[in-house]
């Protein structure tokens, strides 16, 4: 769209920025006007995640390993995954509500403010609570890093904070593209989630427990092993999973770029056909 | 900027289209697409300062044109200007500079206090505080929203939610406002005074506005000039007045006679009903009556006697039945 050409590409960006803080700011007021409800829901969100990894140590005492991986190093895998996405899930989890607001057509009051339509959408009842998940990732995350019998380089440590920007990044592109289709199908809020929800719990077992066509899946169609396999297993030293050469752990940020470009791309193309047919 | 219209030319439109791909099921599996064009060929200009009422039975294409005069709509064809600006192109460039408020949603935050979508907009039009004080005081006084501007938005009244509408499209000053529907489930009261608000803000600060409406009231009460839109084209554009001539429409004059008689003999007005000494006669619109009423008095023994304006719905919709046959 030549809106996007003449203003230039990081004025928007900064627009887009500063009414997302705008908004977020004052769905965070209006929720601590209600503490104690505020409290309740992000413990809620940490008690309802935190079950997944219950179920986790609950399989631990039975078995000492998990496709031939100890505790500490699921809790690593866990860790990165369900940080990384709890990053995600609070600045983009509002995506999922596009699609309400194109079938209610409220959209519509969205795109005749001066700021772009993604970062209203995004910032839509911007939900604080979601600090609960990323609250449980963190701890699981922090377990990990004590408990791991890693041989700690500079270059793994700097491994862990890259993986968790890197992955937050390729979850928030999912957010995007997820709410771009959205655009066509009114009703796919449930089919977003399969793949955003539904691919953090997937991350947080090691690749060897699943069938080689799943794990190629998400290496080359959906990218989700970059967001914690490939760069983890290099962390805690273990063989690839697809015979990948060791160098594929530092693709990460190429990858997390590349979606966040074809996201992007898919929003636009997205907006654009919404506003040809305004359905 | 360079082929703004002038000053005076606030919106222009050379024949604007939009064109849906409409796809129908007609089978298992089996669509069929059909094109629909929603507007078909508009052209018209409206000058800075004035109120324009945009009329037409549902699905006429008001609200798609309305959605590519602020933006939200690409066109599919035609030449579309606000303010010199191309809405769909330079669609937040334009969002500074419009006001749109759409009588079926609220632009408002649903669950937060009402100050606090002021305050958004505040900041999100970079509005200059002075100003924005300004501006606020002055719609919290007009529209009396003094007592709610602490009130979850989704525990205001229709009316009073709409009122709180129209001071947010206003806070930054739009040289146009748009509005779609402002009194549509509206009551008496709230209608009145929403009413009451915009011919002082188009009189005042003389802003642009465009109104589509299902209430022939508001067209009548605040605009001169009214457009009628059927099946996307413009089919009248002018006076209210001159609505009556386009749709040959007649008024009536209602007689009571001293006793029963035959249908009075008149010229060109016809008698429609008779009942005891009471007479209808039907006129053109466009007629004066005192030649008649001589004529009457001149010839019957009068009573009394009284002139019926002809109902300007009834006007519109015969010419949407007189298009719709022709």
């Amino acid at each position: 769209m030549a809106e996007t050409s003449r203003a230039s590409e990081p004025s928007r960006l900064r627009e887009g920025l500063r009414a997302y803080l705008l908004i977020s700011a004052m769905w965070i007021r209006s929720l601590m006007a209600y503490r104690v409800s505020f409290a309740m829901t992000a413990f809620g969100n940490f008690a309802v995640t935190a079950f997944d990894f219950a179920a986790i140590l609950l399989m631990f005492s039975q078995v000492d390993r998990l496709g031939g991986y100890s505790l500490s190093e699921i809790a690593f895998l866990y860790g990165v995954s369900c940080t990384a996405f709890g990053f995600a899930d609070l600045a983009m989890g509002s995506m999922d509500r596009l699609g309400r607001r194109v079938r209610d057509g409220t959209l519509d009051t969205l795109l005749v403010r001066p700021a772009p339509v993604i970062a209203q959408v995004a910032a839509d009842r911007f939900g604080l609570h979601r600090i609960g998940r990323l609250t449980q990732g963190s701890l699981v995350l922090v377990y990990a890093l004590v408990a791991a019998d890693v041989d700690w380089t500079p270059l793994k440590a700097a491994m862990v904070p890259l993986m968790l920007l890197c992955g937050a990044a390729i979850f928030a592109a999912l957010f995007v593209a997820g709410g771009a289709f959205q655009f066509l199908a009114q009703d796919a809020a449930e089919v977003q989630n399969a793949f955003t929800y539904g691919g953090t719990t997937l991350l947080q077992y090691p690749p060897t427990v699943f069938a080689k066509d799943l794990v190629r899946g998400v290496t080359f169609i959906l990218p989700l092993a970059f967001v914690n396999w490939l760069p983890a297993l290099y962390v805690l030293g273990r063989p690839y999973p697809l015979d990948l050469p060791e160098w594929v752990a530092f693709t990460p940020p190429a990858v997390a770029a590349a979606c966040l470009g074809l996201a992007g791309l898919v929003w636009r193309s997205g907006l654009r056909s919404y506003r040809s047919t305004g359905s | 900027m360079a082929e703004t219209a002038g000053p005076e030319n606030l919106i222009v439109l050379d024949g604007v289209e939009k064109v849906f791909d409409v796809r129908k099921k007609t089978g298992f599996l089996r669509r069929e697409r059909r094109q629909v064009r929603a507007v078909d060929g508009i052209s018209f200009t409206v000058p800075r300062g004035e109120m324009v009422g945009y009329i037409g039975p549902n699905g006429a294409g008001k609200s798609t044109t309305i959605k590519m005069l602020t933006g939200i709509l690409t066109p599919s064809g035609g030449r579309l200007r606000v303010a010199g600006i191309d809405p769909s192109r330079e669609r937040t460039r334009l969002a500074r500079r419009i006001g749109v408020v759409f009588g079926q949603r609220t632009t408002l935050w649903w669950d937060l206090p009402l100050i606090d979508s002021y305050r958004l907009m505040h900041r999100m039009y970079r509005i200059p505080d002075a100003r924005f004080r300004e501006n606020l005081d002055r719609c919290v006084e007009l529209l009396e929203l003094g007592a709610l501007l602490d009130v979850p938005v989704r525990q205001l009244s229709l009316g009073q939610r709409m009122r709180g509408d129209i001071a947010a499209a206003l806070l930054h000053d739009p040289e146009v406002l748009y509005l779609d529907e402002p009194t549509i489930g509206l009551d008496v009261v709230s209608k009145a005074k929403v009413r009451g608000f915009l011919r002082d803000l188009n009189a005042e600060s003389g802003t642009t506005v465009l109104l589509t409406t299902h209430d022939l009231t508001d067209i009548e009460q605040l605009c001169r000039r009214v457009m009628v839109i059927d099946h996307g084209r413009l089919m009248y554009d002018g006076a209210l007045a001159g609505l009556h001539e386009v749709g040959e429409s007649e008024r009536t004059l209602v007689v009571d006679l001293e006793r029963e008689l035959p249908p009075i003999d008149a010229g060109s007005a016809r008698v429609v009903r008779v009942e005891g000494p009471r007479q209808w006669l039907a006129f053109p619109a466009a007629e004066s009556a005192a030649p008649l009423v001589a004529r009457i008095a001149a010839e019957y023994p009068l009573a009394d006697l009284s002139v019926r304006e002809p109902d300007i719905e009834a006007v519109i919709a015969k010419m949407y039945a007189e298009k719709t046959n022709s």
